[in-house]
């Protein structure tokens, strides 16, 4: 959290060119001792002071250490430690079976995670490698550099840096290929962003400008010890006995790449995990899914099912002992061990239940959790590889960074959004201004452009039915991006940036327009009052800029248009090339930059103060349109009235405004303030930024009004339409932005969240006195929400939509403690939310409501550092790995390039992966119940002596081999519907939210279904290879045939059942199960053939005795049959009569009705359009629904949507 | 270092140059069959298992009602009327003998080779200290194998291994039988009785019993030392456990027909112990037809699963015409 306030810092410490670079105050010695501060860098003598040295790891495990916390970690859960003390424990006399039985599943199982544990830690071993060989110029005792791995890196050593190579460690700035000790450079793996910074050497080690000059350097450096703040720096250089302090902006972090700058010196400050880019690696927050935690319920439900009937055994256990084993001579019983004594039936009971407890351990699934985890690893892969969610542009695919939350993609109920970069692309076009209260610019803006179009749209909608329906949906995407893309094409002809149309201001005759003092100004404060660096085109001679934020490069693009060309930025000036009407040519001018005010997000202003050429002094403020029009002199306002008309326009169009004002400084007056800032500016109190706060508020007021600009924030491609199907799925979509509430408005018309007729209800601080009382401001906002809910009480439309948008100073308040579940009963109303003027505090408090208050999926994307706190708090946290960097995506479960493959990532793999995870879940119980239980009833037979009818073997194979694959297919493979269809029919992505496939319900009834399939598979095998001779040769059924048999059938049972579950069969499927049956014969055959002392019982028992055998082979049919035959009634009359979603769409497809009869109901369709809630979601809706009723006579209904 | 990661997931991504089903594999797209439980299919599905079902129903049964089977419980019956109230005692007491006589009437002809069972009850022998309590190895290899900690607690007597050790050869059956019909002898074929594998490989060729049935508590029968393992059938025979507590075992074959209305004179010796714990003792004489004996419970339950599959696919029928003729 607070990323955004670093952010911002990180920006004003960088741009604060102040001129007056006289030598600050150091920090005393005394203070840089003591705790925290006790770095000391001898420069260029690298052994004097020992350091961690450049290596670094990311390893999680070493050579010695992998096996102790892998290990530890896979007994972590409480499954494996059972399987651990059963495995022990088997190897007492009081294990039921063969110790290998029990230890080679658990071996297999956990060897298997610590192999794919291994294999990811060797990855992150061969980045690492990676790095640490990295080459870097150090410079060495015989007075050259020399070219070293970046892991030899010492500190105190001196390193070259050449251009577009990445700093090696933290690197203290001692001077560059330019005079004065600048450099660019790139921060994009450290903060996102990828506009460059300037970092800037001392004045006193300009002059360490070539190799040769490091023969004699020798300085000290005392500073902080290694922290993780990025951009905060506490240091002392002590160089030719004097000392200096050093600021954050000569350090060179490492990670961070040199731009524009031939090569630059430095000294070595910190290394490896000492950098700050290493202590500020923290690994995300590991999360679990829902399903999972659900899963760990039913494992404990297993758990206490086995302690029952493992209780159950052993009292059976005890009262045999006592009472009926002293007459079973052939036991030769008592016991001198007091496992048989019937002296002690309790000590025997206690003895069998250890002995019981092992043996109904295959209640429990021990393969679930390696399988899950082996599955979703491949389901990531299937999100890395998906063809549709690479972005060609940026060559950037999705990627699954934690394959852990797979299934919960599946369940998301609410979307809470980022808009800048993630909606929007963070691309700003110049495209009206008004200057001197006379507005410019004709182009219309998005939103003005999509409202004509969806005007057009309706009337087009008569004319629909001649589209081939079968893509219907699909033609309008494709009408509606072709819109959208030649608009980018008609930009990109242009100017990129500026797609302001007005001859009136681009003639670059300024002087011409009436009031062209004030003009000349506008102008003028557009291209002095900027932070931006420019980069001469050396192909055009244009010159582009380098700007903090896109707005900044739109300004001085436009002002570049308009005549007023940035050309050159000094240590303390701007030199502005300017249209004159005194000159054909324009007049370079330069003007020395006295000061700049920052941009702070708090500040809402900037402000430079400048000395022209004439030697006056200005000072230009841009700035937010509330703050600017508080600080207007009274002579200055003279155009505000026309100004906020215009805004207003802007506003309502969509459009980002900002406004310009100046004022003219004395000499004196500026003088006397300046003395006062540069005092507070080098003081190290702690209230120094409250100090330069008021100082420059000092300085800001009595402006004076010269225009305001309008500049259009690009919405992504696709995003619109990504909106309506996410919307169509039931998706409720929240926008969370630190845009005022107009913009906020217009960003959520033009993405289709809101649309006429919606209800608004806004809940804001009305504009009060400051000093109105919190608990007044708080009624005020508990009746705003009162209202609210009241109205949607009241209301009597049952398709009415209503959507609340809240501002950031009321939702401090709506976040209250008093206040909170009112607001969040109002928001979860709503159709659609937005909240404006967050905070990335407030962000990922809105997540943690939502999340908390509804205890619903909640899935947060967004794409800058200021996202990373609500990503990090959401269940699901997504990151754009576009423009912005690296931040969100690193600290996300899952990064996409575009805000649209959101929908395929939840709507395709999010269903998928939730169904499949789901019915593989259930599945394993199923098939483990099924074959635990037959333990248990063979046990009553036995006297519930602990004997099993199975050989030992066969039990190791049941979980590892001969069902492991089939579930796995089903895991991996499984598709209700293809993508095609589930992008068709987003409402389908319902069926996670609502959890129809892993309720109690569901579980609880493959439990019954498993319970059924043990009491089948188990009587009907007993019943007829009871006493009978089961063969014309008239040999008596043994308790090997009979348990090869029975074993037989539960193989047979589960994968038919699987079978059947399975509603898409590739190759991979039937190779699986049937394979596994295949396999299941084939291990019988072979164990057959091998020692008759190891097979004991098995010997041969397939070939000779069973194979021959009628009887085995319709015993496998009555009892396969009988066992799946419920499952299957209920399947069929589930499909029939009450048919889920994705029933009647397989069943469309496979009818081919799509194709035949879609014409009929697209006209019904279209007839019930005009009364649905919003574009397509409504329609498609509507398809479904209609569909049901075709196929379905009785009346089957889809669960209502959420619509927008 | 994220660049390089963002470099190499992309190559990833270039895999669409790969093969085909490769590249299908990856996209999800490779082709499948995608099966509906269309109303058709379920009706005709459920049709199919009853017209499949019904048939193998009737044709079992059919074949299990053709096999004759007489039982004869003789534990109680076998006991003098003076030990009645203490069988123990009377099959303890090695003194008496133990000879006794059962009549068996043949219902109907029974057709060569008619199979001898006994046929015991309430007898664990699927119980797990009786089950672990052999050795494999013993039996192929003999004393050679001395290892045979898995025998106890008949491991060893008097310091000597057994062989065969364990309880279940300790607990042989040693009821024996002979059968006449009238003053003809019948002859009982107690050869073949043990499955082939177990002799040439379980049983060893060369494995002598030793140091057999000499302790203070003779459990079952005794076998003749001279006779190797392998040869010894209705040790195998018994050493192959049973499943379920009640249980019958192969004696041997008459192979001779049986008419019907004859009756077979039974000559036993009643030495086995099924007193104590009150378990029964029948002899069988069994035809078999190829489904084994009588066995009408696969029969029935065939016809079972295969009625309930056709009265549901009716029922399917029935409902979906219904709903059909609502519409």
């Amino acid at each position: 959290m607070g990323h955004g306030k670093i952010r911002a810092r990180l920006r004003s410490s960088l741009y604060t060119f102040s001129c007056t670079n006289a030598p600050k105050k150091s920090v005393e010695f005394d203070e840089l001792q003591g705790p925290g501060f006790s770095r000391v860098v001898m420069c260029n003598q690298p052994l004097l002071y020992k350091y961690r040295n450049n290596s670094t790891s990311t390893t999680k495990y070493n050579a010695l250490t992998f096996l102790p916390i892998a290990l530890f970690e896979q007994f972590n859960r409480v499954a494996n430690i059972y399987f651990l003390i059963a495995a022990i424990l088997s190897v007492t006399p009081y294990g039921p079976y063969n110790p290998i039985s029990a230890i080679a599943p658990l071996a297999f199982v956990v060897g298997l995670s610590m192999v794919k544990e291994l294999l990811e830690d060797w990855q992150r071993m061969l980045q690492d490698w990676k790095v640490n060989m990295r080459p870097a110029l150090v410079y060495n005792a015989n007075g050259s550099f020399e070219t070293q791995p970046w892991k030899k890196i010492k500190v105190g050593d001196v390193v070259k840096v050449e251009k577009d190579t990445f700093f090696p460690a933290d690197l203290l700035l001692l001077s560059s290929n330019y005079d004065d000790g600048i450099c660019y450079v790139e921060t994009m793996n450290l903060d996102g962003e990828t506009n460059l910074k300037v970092k800037r050497a001392m004045d006193v080690t300009l002059d360490l400008d070539n190799d040769a000059s490091f023969q004699d350097f020798k300085a000290t450096i005392k500073c902080e010890d290694p922290n993780p703040s990025l951009y905060t720096f506490v240091g002392n250089f002590e160089y030719d006995k004097k000392i200096y302090p050093i600021d954050p902006s000569q350090i060179l972090l490492r990670d961070s790449k040199l731009r524009n700058t031939s090569y630059v010196y430095g000294v070595v400050i910190f290394t490896g995990h000492d950098t700050k880019v290493m202590q500020n690696s923290t690994r995300s927050p590991s999360k679990r899914s829902r399903i999972e935690r659900k899963m760990d319920k039913i494992i404990y439900i297993l758990f206490s099912v086995l302690v029952v009937v493992s209780l159950v055994s052993s009292s059976g256990f005890a009262y045999m002992t006592k009472y009926k084993m002293p007459d079973w001579w052939y036991l030769h019983a008592p016991d001198n061990k007091d496992l048989y004594n019937p002296d002690k039936p309790t000590v025997s009971g206690f003895y069998h239940l250890i002995t019981a407890l092992i043996l109904y351990g295959y209640l429990i699934p021990i393969s679930l959790y390696v399988s899950i985890e082996i599955v979703k690893v491949l389901q990531a892969s299937f999100i890395n590889q998906d063809m549709h969610m690479y972005h060609e542009e940026t060559e950037t695919p999705a990627l699954a960074r934690t394959s852990n939350l797979n299934e919960e993609l599946g369940q998301v109920d609410t979307i809470l959004s980022d808009k800048t970069g993630t909606l929007t692309c963070n691309q700003m076009d110049f495209l009206k201004c008004s200057i001197a209260g006379i507005p410019y610019g004709q182009g219309a803006s998005e939103v003005e452009a999509a409202a004509v179009r969806k005007m057009s749209m309706d009337l087009d909608a008569e004319d629909f039915d001649h589209f081939s329906s079968e893509d219907s949906t699909y033609e309008e995407e494709v009408e509606l991006e072709t819109v959208v893309t030649s608009n980018d094409q008609d930009h990109k002809r242009r100017i990129k940036g500026f797609s302001f149309e007005d001859n009136r201001l681009t003639s670059r005759c300024w002087w011409k327009l009436p009031n062209p003092d004030v003009h000349f100004l506008f102008f003028r404060v557009l291209a002095v009052c900027q932070t931006a660096i420019p980069e001469e085109n050396h192909e055009t001679g244009e010159y582009n800029y380098e700007a903090e934020s896109p707005d900044e490069g739109a300004f001085l693009v436009a002002a570049r248009e308009f005549g007023f060309e940035f050309i050159k930025r000094t240590q303390g000036s701007v030199t502005v090339r300017e249209a004159d009407p005194s000159s054909p040519e324009p007049v370079e001018r330069d003007f020395k930059i006295l000061n700049i005010l920052e941009f702070t997000s708090k500040r809402k202003r900037m402000t430079v103060i400048v000395r022209d050429d004439k030697e006056e002094i200005f000072l230009f403020c841009k700035g937010a349109d509330t703050i600017i029009f508080d600080r207007l002199s009274d002579k200055g306002r003279t155009y505000e009235k026309a100004t906020t008309k215009h805004l207003n326009d802007y506003g309502e169009g969509g459009l980002r405004t900002l406004v310009f004002a100046y004022k003219k400084l004395d000499e004196d007056e500026y003088r006397s303030w300046n003395s006062e800032f540069q005092k507070a500016k080098n003081s190290v109190s702690s209230d120094r930024d409250d100090v330069l706060e008021d100082l420059s508020d000092k300085m800001e007021r009595e402006l004076i009004l010269v225009g305001a600009s309008a500049v259009e924030d690009k919405l992504q491609q696709g995003v619109p339409q990504c909106i309506d199907s996410l919307a169509q799925a039931g998706l409720k979509i929240w926008v969370l932005t630190g845009d005022k509430m107009e913009t906020a408005i217009n960003i959520g018309f033009s993405c289709s969240l809101l649309r006429q007729g919606m209800h608004q209800i806004c809940i804001s601080t009305k504009d009060m006195l400051a000093n109105e009382s919190v608990q007044n401001t708080k009624s005020d906002i508990l009746m705003q929400i009162t209202d609210g809910s009241r109205m949607m009480k009241e209301e009597t439309d049952p398709d009415a939509a209503y959507a609340l948008i809240i501002d950031g100073k009321a939702l401090t308040y709506a976040l209250d403690e008093e206040l909170k579940t009112q607001f969040l009963k109002l928001a979860v109303a709503c159709a659609s939310v937005i909240c404006c003027r967050v905070s990335p505090k407030q962000k990922a408090l809105v997540v943690r409501l939502v999340k908390e208050g509804t205890g619903k999926t909640t899935l947060a994307i967004g794409d800058g550092a200021n996202d990373v706190g609500m990503i990090q708090e959401a269940d699901i946290g997504i990151g754009i790995s576009g423009v912005e960097g690296m931040q969100a995506v690193m600290s996300s479960d899952f990064a996409i390039a575009q805000f649209r493959y959101l929908e395929r990532l939840l709507v395709v793999h999010g269903h998928w992966f939730y169904k499949r995870i789901a019915q593989m879940i259930c599945y394993f119980f199923y098939k483990n119940i099924a074959f635990g239980l037959t333990l248990f009833y063979y046990e009553i037979c036995t006297a519930f002596s602990g004997n099993s009818v199975y050989d030992d073997w066969y039990m190791i194979l049941y979980n590892v081999a001969v069902t492991s694959l089939p579930v796995m297919s089903l895991g991996v493979l499984e598709q209700d519907v293809s993508s095609e269809i589930c992008l068709e029919f987003p409402a389908l992505y319902q069926q996670g939210p609502k959890n129809l496939f892993f309720g109690w319900y569901r579980i609880i009834g493959w439990m019954c279904n498993g319970v059924y399939t043990s009491v089948v598979i188990f009587c009907l095998t007993i019943f007829i290879f009871s006493d009978p001779p089961y063969r014309s040769e008239g040999q008596t059924p043994d308790m090997s045939i009979v348990g090869a048999t029975m074993f037989t059938c539960i193989v047979c049972a589960v994968n038919t059942q699987i079978a059947l579950l399975l509603s898409h069969f590739t190759w991979i499927q039937h190779c699986f199960i049937w394979g596994s049956i295949v396999v299941w014969f084939s291990f019988l055959i072979i164990y057959g053939v091998i020692l008759p002392e190891t097979s004991t019982g098995s010997y041969q028992v397939f070939t000779e005795t069973l194979a021959p055998t009628p009887l085995f082979w319709m015993t496998i049919l009555l009892v396969v049959m009988a066992s799946v035959i419920p499952y299957f009634i209920h399947a069929s009359l589930l499909r029939s009569f009450q048919p889920e979603d994705h029933h009647i769409i397989q069943e469309i497809k496979y009818l081919k009705k799509d194709v035949l009869d879609r014409r009929m109901w697209r006209r019904e369709r279209r007839k019930g359009r005009h009364t649905a809630k919003i574009g397509f979601s409504a329609r498609v809706d509507a398809k479904i629904r209609q569909l049901k009723g075709r196929i379905q006579k009785k009346g089957a209904h889809l669960a209502p949507q959420e619509m927008l | 270092m994220a660049s390089e990661e963002r470099s190499s997931l992309s190559a990833g991504v270039e895999s669409h140059r790969a093969p085909v089903p490769v590249h299908q594999f990856k996209q999800q797209n490779l082709p499948a069959c995608k099966p509906v439980l269309t109303p058709a299919w379920v009706i005709t599905t459920y049709f199919l298992i009853g017209v499949l079902f019904i048939p193998i129903g009737f044709i079992s049964l059919r074949a299990s009602m053709g096999v004759v089977e007489i039982v004869d419980r003789y534990d109680t019956e076998c006991v003098p009327n003076s030990y009645k109230s203490d069988k123990v005692a009377y099959v303890k007491d090695m003194s008496v003998s133990k000879n006794c006589t059962r009549y068996l009437k043949v219902k109907k002809r029974m057709k060569a080779p008619i199979y001898v069972y006994y046929e015991l009850d309430n007898y664990y022998q699927n119980h797990r200290r009786y089950v672990k309590s052999r050795n494999e190895q013993q039996l192929l290899h003999g004393l050679r194998y001395n290892s045979t900690s898995s025998c106890r607690p008949l491991e060893l007597n008097k310091g000597l291994p057994i062989v065969p050790c364990g309880l279940v050869a300790w607990s042989l059956f040693n009821d024996s039988y002979s059968f006449s019909r009238g003053a003809e002898k019948l002859n009982v074929n107690r050869k073949n009785i043990a499955w082939q594998s177990d002799r040439d490989h379980k049983f060893g060729k060369k494995v002598h019993p030793f140091n057999f049935q000499n302790g203070t508590l003779i459990g079952g029968g005794k076998l003749d030392s001279r006779i190797p393992l392998s040869d010894q059938e209705d040790l195998i025979v018994w050493m192959r456990t049973a499943a379920l507590p009640s249980f019958r075992k192969l004696y041997g074959r008459i192979e001779e027909d049986l008419d019907e209305d004859d009756v077979v004179i039974v000559n036993l010796l009643n030495n086995y112990n099924t007193y104590s714990f009150g378990g029964k003792k029948k002899i069988v004489l069994s035809t078999s037809s190829w489904l084994g004996g009588r066995n009408n419970f696969l029969g029935m339950t065939y016809i079972l699963v295969g009625a309930s599959s056709m009265f549901i696919a009716l029922v399917f029928l029935l409902l979906h015409k219904l709903s059909w003729a609502r519409q």
